[in-house]
């Protein structure tokens, strides 16, 4: 098992025409993974192919949905349009969206999240975050589900579960992984932005109902509280080891590094607070980067 | 972004937020008329306001000496008196730093007679991804202690972002403020107008500290948005041609404007050992390790996923040009990126920009192998690392030395 997705799963990719999205559509297929149909509005009955395999594009998702059975989607529209593409594939009935796009602006994201209140069937992941990637069987573990940026080699098949807000920090997280030959169940990038569809805290219960994840890496970083409210979960009912890291004890406050979500204001928000709440929790605290895998693996 | 007290006035006025009357002055020329007007309109007192992007003006400092960066000018000719002394000068308030900002705009205001004073916010509750407006009936103070020492006396309201703000909340809003009578119901308009700013606007937060109850010479209550500050979604500026003209270049670092340009996201910080990073968390990382090993980060630098040439040229051009810098530490995890192209824009930018401290480079990803190669045959003196901690330290010692 892993959580959100198998390595089976049917993917769409809304903008497969874009340059961004064609690209990492191709990485997908490289690595194995289940692209289906790709959506592009005015591009219905067209192809995208690649690696001797032809996709076939739709105009919207529920035809893409209903013609190949996808169940997720991976969005890389601009941003002007993205939460309606969002929306879009809510509609459709998709069991995952993951909104890729960055810069999508705040008040769209609000209006998705309340436009998406109540809906049990579509888990949004993101926007502005790398993906997902179950890892396969494969060498360099091909045969997995990519859906997203993420790097497909970097992974290997096995029980740790990985969630983070930040790209590049969780490749960070799974490379130490793989090089020490420990492998991922899921792992799963929520994205830098301040409204997302899918919280530390949700993922944190999705891998520790998951019989295959046997240990989590959890990586936050400064703003909001997300880290916090999924640390006071841990600390009652978690019954798996979390070890983690918080980026940007040296941020200033009332900045923004990079993310828009990555902000210390109001003097809420800082590495202190969150590091504080992993450790009353019993979480493992990665002193540096460097040590993120090497903090859970003395855990188990 | 940013934008100034005048300026974010402006947009409260357009959604029907009552302010007081006031004139923005560029030039010492336009002070007089501008002073003029407001004596004209019956207002005893003259106020004289920096504009800058940061707060505690009034009890800010020029750097001539001159005291406080708002001024309750007496007459017309104090006014413009004062005006002498403050545009065109460095003020520095505790939100600035110590090197200041130039005042280039001033306000030029009516004297209220300040009966009430009030804080009302609207900002994103990020907890429930809904708008939330806060009021207090502590106005003018900082209202971070208030919430610390007097988390009662913050009044919150979320609202439904499906039908917006209804009439009841502004109600219970003015209701907690104790507003009565007509300023009850003025009070209602402002806040309903405040939500709208807000919304309509996409404004990261609206904050007015204070909002007053003013004494008119009439013997008139009114209630106005007295200070204001308003702060955009940058993200969604692209549909907001107007606000986009209000960017001021002045309030904002040289270096970060020049990085803009090249889609590198850079913050100067005090350090002296710059990094350079593919990716916003990894760059916050990269920060904190070299600071864990005893150093001091002197920036933050994201370069992006797919980091180009020309943008790993640029970057080294911004890094050197802070002359604090006595060290470079490149993390890059090169994903999906070849490590080898990195490797390549690193060397041809240590050519061209002549390097001459020391640059620490930590590359892993795709590629690596070709990349470390052409790092090591590049002929140029590069100490390379093999995990982070290991750059990190090496760069963190090549600077102490």
């Amino acid at each position: 098992m892993s959580i959100l997705v198998k390595p089976n799963t049917k993917i769409l990719v809304q903008g497969i025409t874009g340059s961004f999205g064609a690209k990492h559509a191709q990485l997908s297929i490289d690595y194995g993974s289940q692209v289906v149909a790709g959506v592009t509005p005015g591009k219905g009955g067209q192809f995208f192919e690649h690696g001797g395999k032809k996709v076939p594009i739709f105009d919207t998702v529920a035809d893409a949905v209903k013609q190949t059975g996808a169940t997720a989607s991976a969005i890389f529209v601009p941003p002007p349009f993205a939460a309606d593409a969002i929306l879009e594939g809510s509609d459709a009935g998709l069991e995952v969206v993951v909104a890729i796009t960055e810069g999508i602006p705040v008040r769209d994201m609000i209006r998705v999240k309340r436009a998406m209140q109540g809906n049990t069937k579509t888990r949004l992941i993101g926007p502005n975050c790398p993906g997902l990637v179950t890892p396969g069987e494969g060498k360099d573990s091909h045969g997995g589900c990519r859906i997203g940026i993420a790097p497909g080699y970097i992974h290997k098949k096995g029980n740790i579960g990985v969630v983070s807000r930040s790209g590049t920090l969780t490749y960070e997280a799974v490379w130490q992984l793989t090089s020490r030959g420990v492998g991922q169940s899921t792992c799963v990038g929520i994205g830098g932005d301040p409204v997302n569809g899918t919280s530390h805290l949700d993922v944190i219960k999705m891998f520790n109902d998951d019989p295959e994840t046997k240990g989590i890496i959890m990586i936050g970083e400064i703003g909001g509280s997300a880290e916090e409210e999924a640390a006071e979960w841990i600390k009652k009912n978690c019954k798996k080891p979390v070890a983690g890291f918080i980026a940007g004890a040296t941020a200033p406050p009332g900045r923004r590094m990079g993310h828009a979500g990555a902000i210390v204001s109001g003097g809420k928000g800082t590495a202190a607070a969150k590091i504080a709440a992993f450790k009353d929790a019993g979480i493992g605290i990665a002193a540096t980067p460097s040590e993120m895998a090497d903090t859970l693996l003395k855990m188990m | 972004m940013n934008i100034h007290e005048y300026q974010a006035k402006q947009l409260l006025a357009k959604y029907g937020v009552a302010v007081p009357l006031e004139i923005p002055a560029k030039s010492l020329a336009e002070v007089r008329p501008a002073a003029d007007k407001i004596a004209a309109s019956g207002s005893a007192k003259v106020v004289v306001k920096s504009q800058i992007h940061a707060g505690g003006r009034g009890k800010g400092t020029f750097k001539s000496g001159f005291q406080g960066g708002v001024k309750v000018a007496g007459s017309v000719d104090e006014a413009v008196s004062f005006a002498e002394k403050m545009l065109g000068q460095i003020l520095v308030t505790k939100q600035t730093g110590a090197d200041g900002r130039k005042v280039q705009t001033l306000l030029i205001s009516e004297g209220a007679k300040i009966k009430k004073e009030f804080y009302l916010a609207v900002l994103l509750d990020r907890a429930n991804s809904r708008p939330l407006i806060m009021a207090s009936t502590e106005g003018g103070m900082d209202i971070e202690e208030v919430a610390e020492k007097h988390p009662e006396k913050i009044f919150k309201e979320h609202i439904d972002p499906a039908v917006g703000i209804q009439p009841f909340q502004a109600r219970k809003i003015a209701a907690a403020l104790g507003l009565k009578g007509d300023l009850f119901n003025a009070g209602v308009k402002l806040i309903i107008g405040v939500y709208n700013t807000w919304w309509e606007c996409d404004a990261a937060m609206v904050e007015l500290n204070p909002l007053a109850v003013i004494e008119l010479r009439d013997g008139k209550e009114i209630v106005v948005a007295l200070d204001a500050k308003i702060s955009l979604d940058d993200n969604a500026l692209y549909r907001h041609k107007d606000i986009q003209e209000m960017r001021d270049l002045n309030e904002e670092a040289p270096l970060e404007i020049e990085a803009s340009k090249f889609n590198l996201n850079y913050i100067k910080l005090d350090g002296n050992i710059a990094c350079l990073v593919n990716g916003a968390g990894l760059a916050m990382a990269t920060m904190d390790i070299i600071q864990h090993f005893g150093g001091m980060p002197a920036n933050f630098l994201d370069v992006g996923g797919g980091a180009s040439k020309e943008q790993v040229t640029a970057a080294f051009k911004i890094i050197l040009s802070d002359p604090n810098v006595k060290g470079i530490l490149v993390n890059i995890f090169g994903g999906i990126m070849d490590c080898n192209v990195i490797a390549t824009g690193i060397v041809a930018a240590v050519k061209e920009t002549h390097l001459n401290i020391p640059l620490v480079v930590r590359l892993e990803g795709n590629n690596v192998a070709a990349g470390k190669k052409t790092l090591a045959e590049s002929g140029v003196a590069i100490i390379t690392g093999d995990s982070m901690a290991d750059a990190a330290q090496k760069v963190v010692k090549a600077v102490g030395k």
